[in-house]
C-alpha cells in the first residue's frame, strides 16, 4: 500500500509556524545560504536537473522556467508566488502556508537569487485573510533576522476571481487591474509583472526548492514517477472515508489515493466516479483507477493531475446534477474577454441545466459536445479551454446517466 | 470607523494598490461605498469607469451597501453534494431573507460563494471570512447566535 512521504510538508506539526527560530532550528534558510555559495546558473541547473515540475497545474519544468528569466536582461525582475488556490476542492497551498510559511519564503528567495530578482510577491486569495496574517508575520520575522538578504517579499490579496489563478491574469491583478488573461507570448518569464521578467510558480513548487537544494537533484529525481518526480499533496473531498490531505510520491495510483489513503467510499457504498485536479478536471470511472497519478499518466487517460484535489462520488451521485453545478461555476468565473468562453460557458450551462431538468433531447447533448470541442480549441486561456472537460469526460464514460434524463 | 479617504491615501503610493485599498475599505465597512470607488479613481489616477471596472470584477468585493455580517455559503461541487442546499434553506429560514438579501436591521447578508478552501469539512460557510465547517441545518442557529 502507498505510504505517505513528506517533502513539502516535512515540518508539518513539528514546528511553530509563527516562530522563525523553529524553522531555523530544523535547518531552515541553510539552503538559501548554500544556493548563494553555488552561483546563479548552478542553482538553476540543479533545479532543472531535479525535474521539479510545476505543482500549479501546467507541469512545466521549474528550472527551465527560471532559466528564461535569468537569461533575459532587465533592470528589475520579479518572483511571484501563485497562492490563489481557487480550484474547488483544493486547500493544499493553505496547509503549506499555515504550517510552514518560511519554506515558501526560502524557496522564493532562492529563485530570486537565481534569476537576479530582488522583489517577490505572494498573491494569496482574498478568502484566506488568516493565511495572509501568517505570511506577514513570517515575512516580518525573516526581514528582522536578515535571512532574506536584499530580497523583499510582499503579500497581495486576490479578491474572489478564479481566473486570477491563471498567471497572466494574476499579474494583471497585482498591477491593480481587472484580472483578464493576456495574450501569450510573451510569456511572463520574459515580460511579466510591469513588463519585467517574472517567474510565477505555485506555493507547492516553491516549497520543494529548499529540500532540492539541500539533498540534491539526484535524490529528488529518483522519487516517484520518473517524468514527474517528487511528491504531490492531495486533498480528498466528497464521499470518501478520510476527508483529509496526504502527501504521496507521484508513482502511486488513483486507487492508492482513494482506497488506500482515502479509506475508500463512505458508508460502504460503491464508487461511481472520481474527479481529480479540481473542478476543471476530467471525470474518471472505476475502470481507470489503476492509472498512476503523475502528470503524464493522467493526461494519457484524458484526465489531469491539476491541483491534486480528489473529489470522490459514490454510486448514488447524480452526475448530471454535479455537471450542472460545475458548468454554472464556469459561467460565473469566465472573465468575458473572449467570445468562445463568455458565450460558450453560458450556453453550456444552459444545455446541461435543461438535461438536468429532464427537458433536453439527444440533439441538445450533441450540441453541447460540439460546443465543448470548439471551446477546448478556441478559448484564449486555460479556463475556457478546460471548462468543457468535466462534461466531455462524463459523456464519454457515463453517457447513460445523461440519456436517462432526456425528456 | 476609519474614513475611506484616509484608507485610500495609505495605499496611494503602492503600485497597483487599488485592490488592496478596496480590501481595507471593505474590512472596515463590510462593503465598498460607491463614493469610495470615485475617490479611489482619483487617488490612483484612473477614470471612474476603470476603478468601477476593477471593483466589480472581483466577486469578493461588493460595491454598495450590505449587512454588517456577511454570510457566504460555498456552492462549489464538493459542498454542493455535501448538502449546501439544506444549509441555505436553514439560513434563509433563520434570518427570514432569501439568498442575496440583507435583513431589515442591516445585521446580516446572505451570499453564495465558490470554494473557500476549507473542503475538508464540507459544507462550508464563512461569516466575515471566518470559516465554519461541517455545517448542518441544526447547527445554523448556534453559529448565528454569536453574531446577534
Ligand atoms: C483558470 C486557471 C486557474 C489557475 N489557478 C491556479 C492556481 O490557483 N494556483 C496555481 O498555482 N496555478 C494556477 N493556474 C496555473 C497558472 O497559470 C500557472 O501555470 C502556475 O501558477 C505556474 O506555476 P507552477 O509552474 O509552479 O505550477 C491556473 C491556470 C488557469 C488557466
Ligand atoms: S477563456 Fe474565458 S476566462 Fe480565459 S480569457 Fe477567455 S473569457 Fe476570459
Ligand atoms: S468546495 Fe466548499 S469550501 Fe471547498
Amino acid at each position: 500500500m502507498a505510504q505517505e512521504m513528506r517533502i513539502v510538508l516535512r515540518n508539518y506539526g513539528k514546528i511553530d509556524p509563527l516562530k522563525i527560530e523553529d524553522y531555523i532550528g530544523v535547518g531552515g534558510y541553510q539552503s538559501l545560504a548554500k544556493a548563494k555559495g553555488m552561483g546563479q546558473s548552478a542553482v538553476i541547473d540543479e533545479v532543472r536537473k531535479s525535474n521539479l515540475r510545476g505543482r500549479g497545474g501546467a507541469g512545466f519544468n521549474a528550472g527551465m522556467k527560471w532559466g528564461f528569466s535569468y537569461n533575459t536582461p532587465a533592470d528589475q525582475k520579479y518572483v511571484v508566488c501563485n497562492a490563489d488556490e481557487g480550484e474547488p476542492g483544493t486547500y493544499k497551498d493553505r496547509i503549506i502556508m499555515q504550517n510552514d510559511p518560511h519554506t515558501l519564503l526560502e524557496g522564493m528567495a532562492i529563485c530570486g537569487y537565481a534569476i537576479g530578482a530582488t522583489k517577490g510577491f505572494i498573491y494569496c486569495r482574498g478568502e484566506y485573510p488568516y493565511v495572509v496574517d501568517v505570511l506577514n508575520t513570517a515575512i516580518d520575522q525573516a526581514k528582522a533576522s536578515g535571512v532574506l538578504g536584499d530580497f523583499d517579499i510582499e503579500v497581495r490579496m486576490g479578491a474572489g476571481a478564479y481566473v486570477c489563478g491563471e498567471e497572466t491574469a494574476l499579474i494583471e491583478s497585482i498591477e491593480g487591474h481587472r484580472g483578464e488573461p493576456r495574450f501569450k507570448p510573451p510569456f511572463p518569464g520574459v515580460a511579466g509583472l510591469w513588463g519585467k521578467p517574472t517567474v510565477v510558480n505555485n506555493v507547492e513548487t516553491f516549497a520543494n526548492v529548499p529540500v532540492i537544494l539541500e539533498k540534491g537533484a539526484e535524490w529528488f529525481s529518483s522519487i516517484g514517477a520518473a517524468k514527474y518526480p517528487g511528491t504531490k499533496v492531495f486533498t480528498l473531498t466528497g464521499d470518501v472515508v478520510n476527508k483529509t490531505f496526504f502527501e504521496l510520491p507521484t508513482d502511486v495510483t488513483i486507487r492508492d489515493v482513494v482506497f488506500g489513503m482515502g479509506g475508500g467510499v463512505k458508508d460502504g457504498k460503491k464508487l461511481k466516479a472520481v474527479q481529480i485536479g479540481g473542478t476543471s478536471g476530467g471525470f474518471i470511472p472505476e475502470s481507470l483507477l489503476d492509472t498512476q497519478v503523475d502528470f503524464d499518466s493522467m493526461s494519457a487517460i484524458g484526465a489531469t493531475l491539476g491541483s491534486g484535489a480528489v473529489f470522490v462520488m459514490d454510486e448514488d451521485t447524480d452526475l448530471v446534477d454535479v455537471i450542472d453545478r460545475i458548468t454554472k461555476f464556469f459561467e460565473h468565473e469566465s472573465c468575458g474577454k473572449c467570445a468562445p468562453c463568455r458565450e460558450g460557458t453560458k450556453r453550456m450551462h444552459e444545455i446541461v441545466s435543461k438535461v438536468n431538468k429532464g427537458l433536453a433531447t439527444a440533439d441538445d447533448i450533441a450540441l453541447s459536445e460540439r460546443l465543448g470541442k470548439v471551446m477546448t480549441r478556441a478559448c484564449l486561456c486555460g479556463l475556457g479551454q478546460a471548462a468543457p472537460a468535466p462534461l466531455l469526460t462524463t459523456l464519454s464514460h457515463f453517457r447513460p446517466e445523461f440519456n436517462a434524463k432526456l425528456g | 470607523m476609519a474614513d475611506y479617504n484616509e484608507i485610500i491615501s495609505a495605499f496611494k503610493n503602492k503600485p497597483g494598490g487599488i485592490i488592496e485599498a478596496f480590501h481595507a475599505i471593505q474590512k472596515e465597512y463590510s462593503y465598498i461605498p460607491e463614493e469610495a470607488v470615485v475617490a479611489a479613481a482619483d487617488a490612483f489616477d484612473m477614470s471612474k469607469a476603470r476603478a468601477y471596472g476593477v471593483a466589480t470584477f472581483y466577486s469578493y468585493l461588493k460595491v454598495g451597501k450590505r449587512g454588517k455580517n456577511v454570510i457566504r455559503i460555498c456552492e462549489s461541487a464538493p459542498c454542493h453534494v455535501a448538502g449546501a442546499d439544506k444549509v441555505v434553506a436553514a439560513l434563509e429560514k433563520e434570518l427570514g431573507i432569501k439568498m442575496g438579501e440583507t435583513t431589515g436591521d442591516g445585521k446580516f447578508t446572505l451570499e453564495f460563494t465558490e470554494c473557500v478552501g476549507q473542503c475538508q469539512a464540507t459544507p462550508v460557510i464563512t461569516i466575515n471570512s471566518v470559516p465554519y465547517g461541517d455545517v448542518t441545518a441544526e447547527k445554523v442557529g448556534e453559529i448565528l447566535a454569536a453574531y446577534k
